[in-house]
């Protein structure tokens, strides 16, 4: 059990993400949700790599054991992907923004379900 | 860290949330720090706590800084989370343990990468790099699209003005 | 905050230092923590800092669109490059071995292309999403 805290630290972020993510209606927040869900799997990544008494892979004559460096490399690309997505939501938030004048779920859905309401209702007569 | 967290689940003020998220990448990049991964840590104290706040600060700027108040009550997602959360804990038991020498990802290509063959001190830029170029081009490539994609999401500024100044883009 | 003293006098003071750092963790990536990624994230925040300092408007004068647009694109452009020189000099795809009559050095001069391609599509276009969304900010407000 010992062994295992760490996921269990990962799995509690991942669980807070999610949360955000699901509860939250305001897409900002939603998207940070996103975020701290994507560093709960950097931990995921990361820790099993990690061996005590190693230093960072960094090849050096003092040292012998280092810790693996696989990982690092996967996490790495993933950190600068995951910014770039998050700028992405961040500019589909602005335009749904300019478009609905809200970033809250619950009111663009709102909006949603008027504008096919009053179609319907437009409809109907002819 | 989890202080952080869950404040952050809390607050309803967006802006307070944003330095909070870049608070908690600070924290993130000192845990990653101390398990040895330098690169991966200079890279989420750099992006994390600095891009990504900056962005999140400006997209803000274009939006309303309050977080309306829920309309639904929060036990469906909580008992969804949590049952989620369970069930990655007990398929975590399964995985092995912290600093196990003999677990698989410390026995197949990791010990070539350490030989060192391309004489570059550092193993990750050796890896990110050489080994697993491929990998990076596609990854490049992700992060090119994804500019692009921003930029035809929010290139459509001269809307509201006639057209012969949307003409003035072009040259 | 462009008349903010102490802040144009530290901005002054630090932004070389910054895309110096930036410089540094470029070409000392090799032996240290560092690399193309983390350079190019330095290098557009130095400049995203000099633009909330100075007003994008003055940053866009220094820093034009175009030049942004083309390091986005140049950098992948240089990634492939690399792969396609090793087709040239006769060896897969993204083989570094035939870069140079030495193995080892040739490994070495794709590895160092390769960084600058990432760093400047990484700079790229995190300097073009700040802009993005600094110049929709100020056409509204």
């Amino acid at each position: 059990m010992i062994g295992h805290f760490s996921y269990i630290v990962t799995v509690f972020l991942m669980v807070a993400g999610l949360y955000i993510l699901i509860a939250c209606s305001n897409l900002i927040k939603k998207l940070v949700g996103l975020s701290i869900f994507q560093t709960s799997v950097y931990l995921l990544y990361i820790v099993p790599g990690k061996l005590v008494g190693g230093t960072a892979p960094i090849i050096s004559p003092q040292y012998t054991v280092y810790s693996n460096p696989l990982p690092h490399v996967l996490i790495l690309t993933a950190i600068v992907v995951g910014v770039a997505t998050l700028a992405l939501g961040l500019a589909l938030a602005v335009r749904i923004r300019e478009a609905y004048g809200s970033i809250e779920e619950d009111e663009i859905l709102a909006r949603d379900h008027a504008v096919i309401a009053t179609e319907a209702a437009n409809e109907e007569p002819l | 860290m989890a202080i952080a967290v869950l404040t952050l689940l809390l607050t309803r003020n967006l802006f307070s949330v944003i330095v909070l998220s870049g608070i908690y990448s600070f924290l993130m990049a000192t845990i990653l720090v101390a398990l040895d991964a330098v690169d991966v840590a200079m890279t989420e104290a750099s992006v994390g706590a600095g891009i990504s706040t900056v962005l999140l600060l400006g997209a803000l700027s274009l939006c309303k800084s309050e977080e309306a108040t829920p309309a639904h009550k929060p036990w469906l997602p909580l008992a969804v989370s949590l049952s989620v959360g369970a069930l990655l804990v007990y398929g975590a038991l399964g995985l092995p343990g912290f600093n196990d020498t003999a677990a698989p990802m410390h026995q197949n290509v990791v010990p070539r990468y350490m030989q060192n063959e391309v004489d570059v001190p550092n193993v990750v830029t050796a890896v990110l790099a050489s080994f697993r170029g491929y990998d990076t081009l596609g990854e490049t490539t992700v992060v090119f699209t994804a500019g692009a994609g921003l930029i035809a999401l929010l290139r459509r500024r001269k809307k509201i003005e006639p057209v012969e100044s949307g003409r003035k883009d072009d040259a | 905050m462009k008349n903010d003293l102490v802040l144009r006098v530290i901005g002054k003071l630090l932004i070389p230092f910054i895309l110096l750092f930036a410089l540094y963790v470029q070409f000392h990536g090799d032996f240290g923590p560092g690399g193309g990624f983390q350079a190019g994230v330095i290098i557009a925040a130095g400049i995203i800092f000099y633009a909330l300092i100075h007003g994008v408007a003055t940053t866009r004068r220094i820093v034009p669109d175009c030049l942004v647009e083309t390091m986005l694109a140049s950098g992948v452009l240089i990634y492939a490059g690399v792969g396609l020189a090793g087709l040239l000099f006769g060896g897969n795809y993204l083989d570094y071995f035939v870069l140079d009559p030495n193995p080892v050095l040739g490994q070495h001069r794709g590895i160092f292309w390769v960084e600058v391609g990432v760093a400047t599509t990484v700079s790229g276009v995190m300097l073009k999403i700040y802009y993005m969304f600094a110049s929709r900010s100020g056409s509204e407000d």
